[in-house]
């Protein structure tokens, strides 16, 4: 028999669509409020500051290593809260399926989205599913919305107003494995190697970060663009400027082959489970400590400091003991021949 | 893996000791021209021109395949890209590059099928799995790439292919160096590029040195190859010795890739070819010969000359001659960056607009 | 111009060789190499080996630059052989 695939009437309201919902959605997600299926889940929440994020995902292939595209969905909304200071607490999940997407893959990327929920002791509580026709989106998209608890000490970490010259700027580890690791997937490629996605949910490791430094000036996740450009937009309009040394930013080796056969820098290239932090210097030894003896910050660094020179500027000190400036990428990066 | 380690050869204690060397040898002023974006990269990305003596002046030449495009060669790209059932096979330096109208980027928004390839083979495939469609490989590079193109169209005739066509703009390297010197630029010596000297071998820089005086040293693209290589080229001018030299022996044999060539010259023949900058060089664009017309997108599709107009103000033509720096041209950072390029220097990663901008615009 | 980078072959079957960039394989073209063997090292540019890399003459330039790095030779006879 062939493989049961998304068709349009599960998403026609009819008997298949709450057959998906309560068979899969409900099945993974379960909790007592999602299980209401009302219009609208009602929550109840520890104070009045909340943090609020919502981030859609798409990505080719949606089964990669080291994730899928659930995972990523999950990881992604609850780190863009997590960076912020906050704790997070619900997430909603809208899904837009493409008729004929295999009902196994659906299946497969509900069941990982529920582990990682289930592990960040978070709920899904709110949830959409739509189906379109074959050729009109591409298997699966998916839209997630956060919901997280701010402390107020920790209410200017995401505007980065407290950041002066003199703080150290670390990472919890390599740069570029997410973005490498999904691109060497492209089917025409021939490529095969062991790296992997660094997807996963930061929050444990931010959470005992904030515990031993609770003045953490900035912190920001490195997705899309990489870390230059969040060293960018963070340095942008600023009095201040930011010095990397690119001696000690850490790539893996594959990831840096990678970059330079086809052209790329792993300073650009996405992270999926990276957090950039700007801390008072006095902290950063501790800061880095914890981190490293976190699974997710093994590889953690210390890559550059705060200056009060080139306001505005991100500069780094490169390995001959030469300078360049950093600035924005222009559109993608995209495998070169030069 | 040890042999090729990119940490010995950007092994800062010896790059400081050639830095040193460098120092002491250079009395005279040298101009010295690099003739491959990969260099003009290497040169800005490890920050080697901080390490020169001010007597030294490296200047970047036409050695960006993108930037020598012409404009009609990018508007043939877009016009095949909007034709039906025709699918473009592209490497991804020629995405964003403006035609006069319009870039590959802002067809694809527009419904063309385009795909970025890393390697001409991937094009091959996509022709074998899409037979209702006609697949258009935009083959553009110097030696070292065309090669690869070569190999592709005998491929695609030995298997039948009837649907894979290359839109060549594949060129060669030394008659755009001759016309360079016949201009009686000031260039003392050139680093020449490796990559292509591993296809062609070191023979065909011969003339400089011999007829021009200049000197030539083929060379690797790590900053110690560079280094040594800037090396050599000082100690020829002071000695007033021009030569070919070869740095980068480790890849490049004084006879090239034999069996490349012989691909090469199956496949192409020499034709007059335009380049951004440098106008209609003789003999210097490689075309598919007759028998191979079948594959030729020129011969297949009926692409409408388009009008040559080089942007207004743009200076890209001086820059790729190296008679000025992107600095010096009134659009530069002002109304041409790499965001909204409007010369192909800006527009090509490896172009030097977008270098400098990029690595040393402040 | 032109992106190249050293790949080690592993494995040969016509004109494909599956190579390794340090931790990354690839399935590479040598159509454009004579004899190519597994242990080689090419120059990969496009998805094609474009030339054998020179053992010897990459082992002369390692141990130039070890030389270098321990200060420069008294006698130069005009190249430093790489």
């Amino acid at each position: 028999m062939e493989e049961p695939r998304i068709m349009l009437a599960h998403g026609g309201g009819g008997s298949l669509m709450n057959d998906l919902i309560r068979n899969l959605f409900i099945r993974y997600f379960a909790n007592p409020v999602l299980s209401e299926q009302s219009d609208s889940a009602v929550v109840r929440l520890p104070g009045d500051r909340i943090s609020f994020t919502t981030d859609s995902f798409v990505v080719d292939p949606i089964f990669f290593p080291g994730g899928d595209i659930g995972k990523l969905a999950v990881c992604g909304t609850l780190n863009d809260l997590a960076v912020s200071g906050a704790r997070p607490l619900y997430l909603s999940v809208s899904f837009i399926l493409e008729e004929g997407l295999l009902l196994s893959d659906l299946e497969r990327i509900v069941q990982s989205m529920a582990e990682t929920v289930a592990q960040a002791g978070v709920s899904i509580v709110a949830g959409d599913t739509k189906v379109v026709p074959k050729g009109k989106g591409d298997k699966v998209f998916i839209t997630t919305t956060g919901l997280g608890f701010l402390p107020e000490e920790f209410v200017e970490i995401s505007s980065g107003n407290t950041i002066r010259p003199g703080d150290i700027i670390l990472v919890n580890g390599s740069l570029g494995d997410h973005g490498i690791a999904v691109l060497l997937q492209r089917e025409s490629f021939q490529f095969h190697s062991s790296i992997q996605s660094d997807c996963a949910d930061l929050y444990s490791v931010i959470r005992e970060v904030l515990e031993v430094c609770p003045t953490v000036r900035f912190m920001r996740d490195a997705t899309r663009g990489g870390l230059a450009t969040v060293l960018c937009e963070v340095a942008e309009k600023r009095r201040f400027g930011i010095e990397l040394d690119e001696e000690q930013i850490p790539v893996h080796p594959a990831v840096a082959e990678a970059c330079e056969m086809l052209g790329m820098d792993p300073l650009y290239i996405a992270n999926e489970g990276k957090v950039v932090l700007v801390v008072p210097e006095k902290d950063a030894k501790k800061v880095l400590e914890v981190m490293r003896n976190h699974p997710l910050g093994s590889n953690a660094a210390w890559v550059g400091r705060v200056t009060g020179e080139y306001p505005g500027k991100v500069i780094m000190k490169t390995k001959l003991g030469g300078t360049r400036w950093i600035d924005y990428l222009t559109g993608d990066q995209l495998p070169r021949i030069c | 893996m040890e042999l090729f380690s990119h940490n010995h050869l950007r092994n800062r204690e010896a790059i400081r000791k050639l830095a040193d060397e460098i120092q002491s040898v250079s009395k005279k002023p040298v101009r010295l021209m690099e003739v491959c974006g990969g260099h003009s990269m290497a040169i800005y990305r490890f920050g080697i021109k901080s390490l020169l003596p001010a007597t030294i002046e490296l200047l970047s030449g036409p050695g960006c395949p993108v930037c020598v495009s012409s404009q009609q060669y990018l508007d043939g790209c877009l016009e095949l890209s909007r034709q039906k059932d025709v699918m473009i096979a592209t490497y991804g330096d020629l995405i964003r590059v403006p035609g006069s109208s319009s870039s590959l980027e802002r067809e694809r928004s527009r419904g063309a099928d385009i795909h970025i390839v890393y390697s001409v083979t991937e094009a091959i495939s996509l022709a074998r799995k899409n037979p209702e469609k006609k697949v258009v490989f935009l083959g553009i590079g110097f030696e070292t790439t065309a090669p690869a193109s070569a190999y592709a169209v005998l491929q695609a005739r030995n298997q039948g292919l009837q649907n894979f066509f290359l839109f060549s703009a594949h060129k060669v390297m030394p008659p755009a160096l001759r016309a360079l010197v016949d201009e009686h630029l000031k260039i003392d010596g050139f680093i020449a590029p490796g990559h292509v000297s591993s296809i062609t071998g070191t023979e065909i820089y011969r003339f400089l040195s011999e007829q021009y005086g200049k000197g030539v040293v083929v060379s690797g693209f790590e900053p110690l190859d560079l280094m040594q290589s800037i090396l050599l080229l000082v100690r020829q001018a002071e000695r007033a010795e021009p030569a070919v030299e070869n740095q980068y022996k480790r890849v490049v044999r004084p006879e090239g890739n034999r069996k490349a060539l012989g691909l090469l010259d199956t496949v192409f023949e020499l034709a007059d070819d335009h380049w951004r900058g440098l106008g209609i060089i003789p003999l210097s664009g490689l075309q598919l010969r007759d028998e191979y017309s079948r594959w030729d997108a020129r011969k297949h599709f009926e692409l409408p000359a388009s009008a040559w107009k080089e942007p207004a103000g743009c200076i890209c033509g001086e820059i790729l001659k190296g008679l000025k720096t992107p600095k010096e041209c009134p659009l530069f950072d002002r109304t041409c960056t790499p965001a909204n390029p409007i010369g192909a220097c800006m527009v090509s990663s490896e172009g030097s607009c977008a270098i400098v901008y990029k690595y040393n615009r402040n | 111009m032109c992106l190249g980078i050293p790949a080690k072959v592993i494995r040969v079957e016509n004109d494909r060789a599956l190579v390794s960039i340090g931790e990354i394989e690839y399935e590479a073209n040598i159509g454009l190499l004579e004899e190519v063997k597994p242990g080689d090292y090419i120059i990969l540019h496009t998805g094609f080996g474009i030339e054998k890399v020179n053992e010897a003459e990459a082992a002369e330039t390692m141990r130039l630059i070890r030389e270098i790095e321990q200060g420069l030779p008294e006698k130069q006879d005009g190249t430093i052989q790489s």
